[in-house]
């Protein structure tokens, strides 16, 4: 097909921001990326959450999950009238094939998806005899495969449930907030999986990032407040019945 | 005098312990790993390791660069911010190397109602149908072209 | 599964090889302790059972980190522990508390108490036998009245530190489960206090136990003495153990917090059989019943010792099914209390019941051969003297 001079104009500067993003689609480090610079959270909105799964299976296909095993899921909750102390919640498979009909009517019912919080004051990397799960500088906690004894000490201290036992590898496993990704400018697979905008990576230290409007004006919540872990997960609409 | 011939037995028991210690502190400058305690901690390395992982998805930025003129069809409807790989899956391959992955056209079926089939947890003011008596067995983009999804009884583009 | 649970709760962590490491290290700090009673205390009632029960802690600690190395994903990675011990973790901290306690203390004492019949045993043995005596003086063959005064007050030092070290031991692992403040059914301060007396019971029973065996197996009368003090001891500490765990359950009960419900249902279902039925009943309340009848009732020797020795069997099943209902009932209930699992043990599994099965009779074995080689009655060692020495 030829293009017009104008049609080279015009695509040439959007050309160079692909070729951007296919070179960092190669396997390399993040040369540019300063961890100082970056305190990562996240915000999902439960109000815009549909559980159509997407996010579950796009973090299943980006970070090779194992059947079966979670490091984001989605719990559908259906709440009877003032009784928040008695839910009734689902999460068929995780949410990863969205949600079929329960046949609940009635009551107050919506989704909450969940992933590592990566708490600020992690009891996760607390109880790890060795060291092989940790906080970044920039805020995300980590696990290292080849250092992990599979002790799973970390996996009995995590309140939210967040972390499992890879079947293959033998080590802890859970979310990573895609650093592989975000280290490089994207945003995480479930971010960009989500087609409502129910979950946004959120960068606490930038201060143009949208997450600071919208904490100064939204009730947010973060799970277990009690626990005190630091959770940097906030929940936008989170009701009291949620776990 | 005899008090310390009588103690004397205790000196190998001390040269054991001493030696032990020893042992212990040449293990540790031997195996434990040079990138351990690098930026706290942990295994400094680990960092690069994890970093390194290929990437899945590709993310909108690297779609938008090859075909703007999806979206700009995109742009002006309710999907905007429904982003290609949303449906169309992970194609970081795809992008790489264009001509190598052919993407496939997601199923219809299974593709929009997972999203749009009423379920009461979903929001209320969110576009849901019940899917059998919506589309009477006819394929979604029939009267939506999923790009920019109005109604269009006229057919798929 | 039952009810909802987060997706990934559903499987298991931590299996019945982790309900047998504190079993395991709770019998060598009960055992130790009840040797250091006679050490410290000056209980010289107990004097017939203290090398008896040092060799029975050492064959214990021997076997007690095998269970962890079956369970590890990476058991060739465990040295990581000692290598880079992460200060904030109890777990990597108790490596060196169990390294302590091995090499500083019991084998100090062990080696320390037996030296004199080493040094005899060398002398008097042949072969490889000797060789191993050999090695085992460590190149002193000083067994003067000088000498001994300085092993006895040096072995009294150590079992002075060697208190609070096994203390330590079994007080660190309730701490690991008890420090979880994700895990309502082990966050307690009160956990390694529990574990701690649970453990004093358990290993004074298997004292009590091996010191009937072996006297039974040897032919010979046992010192009553010994053991009504023994079984006294027993008695004393059930009491103080019995009323801790009374303690945690009426105050959760009462406090009724947000996990009461979860749990308690568990309790009821679940863990019936484990907790209500063997734990409390068969294994609580009937060694406690027994040993209270025989403080009060004037029993012959005979029925004496047959009460022992049921009391001691049931008080050792009951503290194993503590072990059972911490582990494995702190993963059974889900943390959103809103469900439960079941545990699929194995048979033939690395983490089943075969293992286990060995890994609990592993340790009489070791013990047998401790007790040929370090034999604790002195008329045995005295025999083997005289009978090496005719060659």
């Amino acid at each position: 097909m030829t293009l017009s001079r104008r049609q080279i104009l015009l695509l040439l500067p959007a050309a160079v921001v692909a070729w951007d993003f296919v070179l960092a689609g190669t396997p390399e480090e993040a040369p540019n990326y300063k961890m100082t610079d970056h305190w990562w959270g996240m915000l999902l909105d439960i109000t815009k959450c549909i559980g159509c799964g997407s996010c579950v299976r796009a973090c299943s296909m980006e970070n090779e999950v194992p059947d079966g095993y979670f490091r984001t899921w989605v719990e559908r909750y259906h709440v009877d009238d003032w009784h928040i102390e008695n839910p009734r919640v689902d999460s068929p498979d995780g949410g990863k094939e969205g949600f079929p009909t329960n046949g609940m009517t009635g009551g107050k019912n919506f989704f909450v998806p969940k992933l590592c919080n990566h708490c600020s004051d992690s009891p996760c990397t607390q109880v790890c005899p060795v060291g092989a799960t940790f906080h970044t500088a920039d805020g995300v906690v980590l696990i290292d495969y080849n250092y992990c004894l599979g002790c799973r000490y970390c996996i009995q201290a995590c309140p939210y449930g967040c972390r499992f036992f890879h079947p293959d590898r033998h080590t802890a496993e859970k979310c990573t907030l895609c650093y592989h990704r975000i280290s490089k400018g994207l945003t995480t697979a479930c971010c960009e999986a989500c087609p409502t905008g129910a979950r946004q990576l959120a960068d606490l230290k930038n201060p143009k990032d949208p997450i600071h409007a919208f904490l100064k004006t939204h009730a947010v919540q973060v799970l277990k407040p009690h626990l005190a872990t630091g959770a940097k997960v906030f929940y936008n609409g989170l009701d009291g019945s949620v776990r | 005098m005899n008090g310390f011939r009588d103690s004397a037995h205790l000196i190998p028991i001390a040269a054991l312990f001493l030696l032990g210690a020893v042992a212990f502190v040449a293990l540790r400058a031997a195996v434990i790993p040079k990138s351990f305690g690098r930026y706290g901690p942990y295994r400094g390395d680990a960092l690069q390791e994890i970093t390194s992982r290929p990437l899945v998805y590709a993310g909108h930025e690297a779609c938008e660069g090859c075909h703007p003129d999806v979206l700009e069809i995109k742009a002006k409807g309710v999907h905007a911010h429904v982003n290609c790989e949303s449906c169309h899956g992970p194609l970081a391959k795809h992008a790489d190397d264009p001509a190598s992955v052919i993407p496939v056209k997601p199923d219809v079926a299974t593709l929009c109602v997972r999203c749009h089939s009423e379920n009461i947890a979903k929001p209320s003011g969110f576009p849901q149908v019940n899917a059998k008596e919506h589309t009477q067995g006819q394929p979604c983009n029939t009267c939506h072209q999923p790009h920019s999804p109005g109604f269009d009884p006229g057919g798929k583009k | 599964m039952e009810g909802f649970m987060y997706p990934n709760e559903v499987e298991l962590q931590w299996s019945v090889l982790i309900v047998l490491y504190p079993f395991l290290t709770g019998l060598v700090a009960g055992a130790f302790i009840l040797a250091s009673l006679e050490r410290v205390f000056r209980v010289e009632a107990v004097k017939p059972t203290y090398r008896l029960a040092l060799l029975t802690a050492l064959a214990f600690l021997i076997v007690a980190p095998l269970p962890l190395q079956l369970h590890l994903g990476h058991p060739e990675r465990s040295l990581e522990m000692y290598l880079t011990p992460h200060r904030a973790s109890a777990m990597a901290m108790f490596g060196f508390v169990y390294l302590w306690y091995l090499m500083a203390v019991l084998l100090l004492e062990i080696w320390l108490d037996y030296r004199r019949d080493i040094v005899l045993m060398a002398q008097s043995s042949t072969g490889l036998k000797r060789v191993m005596y050999r090695a085992l003086t460590l190149g002193s063959t000083n067994i003067s009245a000088g000498a001994l005064r300085v092993d006895d007050r040096a072995g009294w030092f150590i079992t002075l530190i060697g208190i609070p070290s096994a203390f330590m031991l079994h007080g660190y692992v309730g701490f690991i489960f008890g420090s979880v403040k994700a895990n309502p059914w082990w966050s307690t301060p009160l956990m390694p206090v529990v574990f701690l007396f649970s453990a004093m019971v358990s290993g004074i029973a298997l004292v009590l136990l091996m010191y009937m065996i072996t006297s039974a197996i040897r032919r010979r009368a046992i010192d009553m003495n010994c053991l009504d003090t023994i079984a006294n001891y027993l008695f004393y500490t059930f009491v103080i153990d019995f009323s801790l765990e009374m303690l945690d359950l009426i105050h959760r009960i009462y406090e009724a917090d947000e996990s009461f419900r979860s749990l308690d249902f568990m309790v009821h279902s679940r863990l019936f059989l484990s907790q209500i039925v063997l734990q409390i009943f068969v294994g609580t309340l009937t060694p406690l019943m027994l040993l209270a009848l025989t403080q009060l009732v004037q029993f012959s020797e005979q029925v004496r010792k047959r009460i022992y020795a049921a009391a001691a069997i049931l008080t050792m099943i009951g503290i194993f099914a503590m072990r059972w209902n911490v582990v494995i009932g702190g993963q059974l209930f889900s943390k959103s209390f809103l469900g439960y699992t079941t545990y699929k043990m194995g048979f033939v599994t690395k983490e089943g019941m075969l293992p286990a099965i060995i890994l609990v009779i592993l340790p009489f074995a070791i013990l047998y051969v401790l007790i040929k080689i370090l034999p604790p009655w002195q008329e045995e060692t005295a025999a083997m003297i005289q009978a090496e020495g005719i060659d």
